[in-house]
């Protein structure tokens, strides 16, 4: 599953725009993936900061 | 609460479109999840006067941090190609100051806006949208004939409305930057564009000169690099020590760039504007001109709309078949030079660097292909790449 680490976080919200299920959305400061992801890694990939990990 | 037009997202996309609705008369609501509209920014701040001009807004001037004569473009070995000329000129502005004048032009003009608002979830029933907000006060529902999605990359409104925006990796660059203060050996009255596969593969590297300070970032497609964006940048800055020696980050900034423009743009009662229907332009990534004329053409649409109460889809379709009247030409082209440019190899942009001047390059970002494809048919090494993603 995909974890957050939220000290790396930009909460630039980019990988909300290429998560295919839905499952994450940036609120104000505050990225939440819900029980929707499938563990595709999209977000995992695209992230700048490395602030998605799967673990 | 009731309105005609309720914008999601106070972007530029967002305050044009609620000037433009407000100046036709309608009632009009923004909501924007941050707390202060403008910040974080994901941009590197840079617009042409050219594209102003088009636009016809006229800047207040606190918005303009930096004066642009044109373009510094490095190969990979540091060969160097000047872009000048009244097409190149332009402006580094500041976000946070741009967006907040913005929003007042669309308040003086009679828009409502509500901050630190999220839009939460919305439902179509009876030819209206009920668009659930949460904000300080609690949850309200919004009741509108029209929503409009400026929510950037993150859009929600579209994929509510059963729309399509989910970006592929391969089209979406991976974005970092810092602003910093203290760089050394920069001529400020140029953006400096950097190329090469070990500085930001299948994207380049920027400098965009402020007032007092300077964006210094990156934007790569992630799939097809070794490090995170993060990574390449302070390789980036570490490996021109000339440049950053006595630089420190003043803020830092991240973003998901949509480089290659699908959404369906219009549902009932629905319409998307800037990244959110990802139009931004391919080949450099700048979203600012392309995020307020989407706004310009959908007002019109939309200002229409309400005025005979149809707010179907078919009647929406106008924006999106007006805005591919502008666009979709060109952005085939831009795509296919995009594809081109994403195969190349450093030794290849250092020929490019030897054989383009400063105004071929300009001709290229308006999508004139054909001189280009004479060019470099002639070089053995790129002809290869240019049968295959140049020529039909």
């Amino acid at each position: 599953m995909v974890r957050i680490n939220y000290d790396a976080c930009l909460y630039c919200g980019g990988c909300v725009g290429i998560c295919p299920v839905d499952a994450i959305t940036l609120y104000e400061v505050r990225i939440e993936i819900n029980e929707k992801c499938v563990n595709c890694g999209n977000c995992v990939e695209f992230c700048p900061v490395g602030a998605l990990v799967m673990e | 609460m009731k309105v005609d037009c309720l914008i999601v997202g106070a972007g530029p996309a967002g305050s044009v479109m609620a000037r433009e609705m407000a100046s036709y008369g309608h009632n009009v609501l923004v909501v924007e999840k941050k707390q202060e509209i403008g910040c974080p920014k994901r941009c590197a701040e840079g617009i042409t006067k050219h594209g102003l001009d088009k636009l016809e807004m006229k800047l207040h001037p606190l918005c303009i941090f930096g004066k642009i004569r044109g373009a510094m473009l490095y190969s990979p070995s540091s060969k160097k190609v000047v872009m000048e000329g009244e097409q190149m000129e332009g402006y580094v502005l500041e976000r946070k100051i741009f967006e907040k004048w913005l929003a007042s032009e669309a308040i003086r003009k009679g828009a409502s806006y509500m901050v630190k608002t999220q839009a939460i979830g919305m439902k179509r029933e009876n030819k209206e949208w009920k668009v659930k907000v949460r904000n300080v006060e609690g949850i309200h529902e919004i009741k509108a004939k029209i929503v409009v999605g400026a929510d950037g990359v993150e859009s929600k409104v579209g994929r509510w409305a059963g729309l399509n925006t989910i970006n592929k990796i391969t089209d979406y660059h991976s974005g970092i930057q810092f602003e910093m203060a203290g760089l050394n050996k920069i001529d400020e009255n140029y953006i400096h564009i950097f190329f090469g596969k070990e500085v930001a593969p299948y994207g380049y590297a920027w400098i965009f000169p402020k007032a007092f300070s300077f964006n210094v970032g990156l934007g790569i497609i992630a799939k097809n690099a070794k490090m995170r964006a993060y990574d390449y940048l302070k390789k980036f800055i570490e490996e021109h020590k000339e440049i950053f020696e006595n630089a420190q980050p003043i803020e830092i900034n991240a973003g998901g760039v949509p480089v290659s423009h699908f959404t369906e743009m219009v549902s009932d009662g629905v319409m998307l504007v800037g990244d959110a229907a990802q139009l931004v332009n391919p080949i450099h990534g700048g979203g600012i001109y392309r995020a307020i004329h989407s706004s310009m053409i959908a007002s019109k649409v939309a200002n229409e709309a309400l005025n005979k109460n149809d707010l179907s889809k078919e009647k929406l379709k106008e924006y999106e078949k007006k805005w591919n009247e502008e666009y979709e030409e060109k952005n085939k082209k831009l795509m296919k030079l995009r594809n081109f440019l994403e195969r190349l190899e450093d030794n290849d942009f250092e020929l490019l660097a030897e054989i383009l001047e400063g105004e071929d390059i300009y001709a290229l970002t308006q999508a004139k292909l054909a001189f280009f494809i004479k060019k470099v048919i002639k070089k053995p090494s790129l002809l290869r790449l240019a049968k295959k993603y140049l020529i039909d």
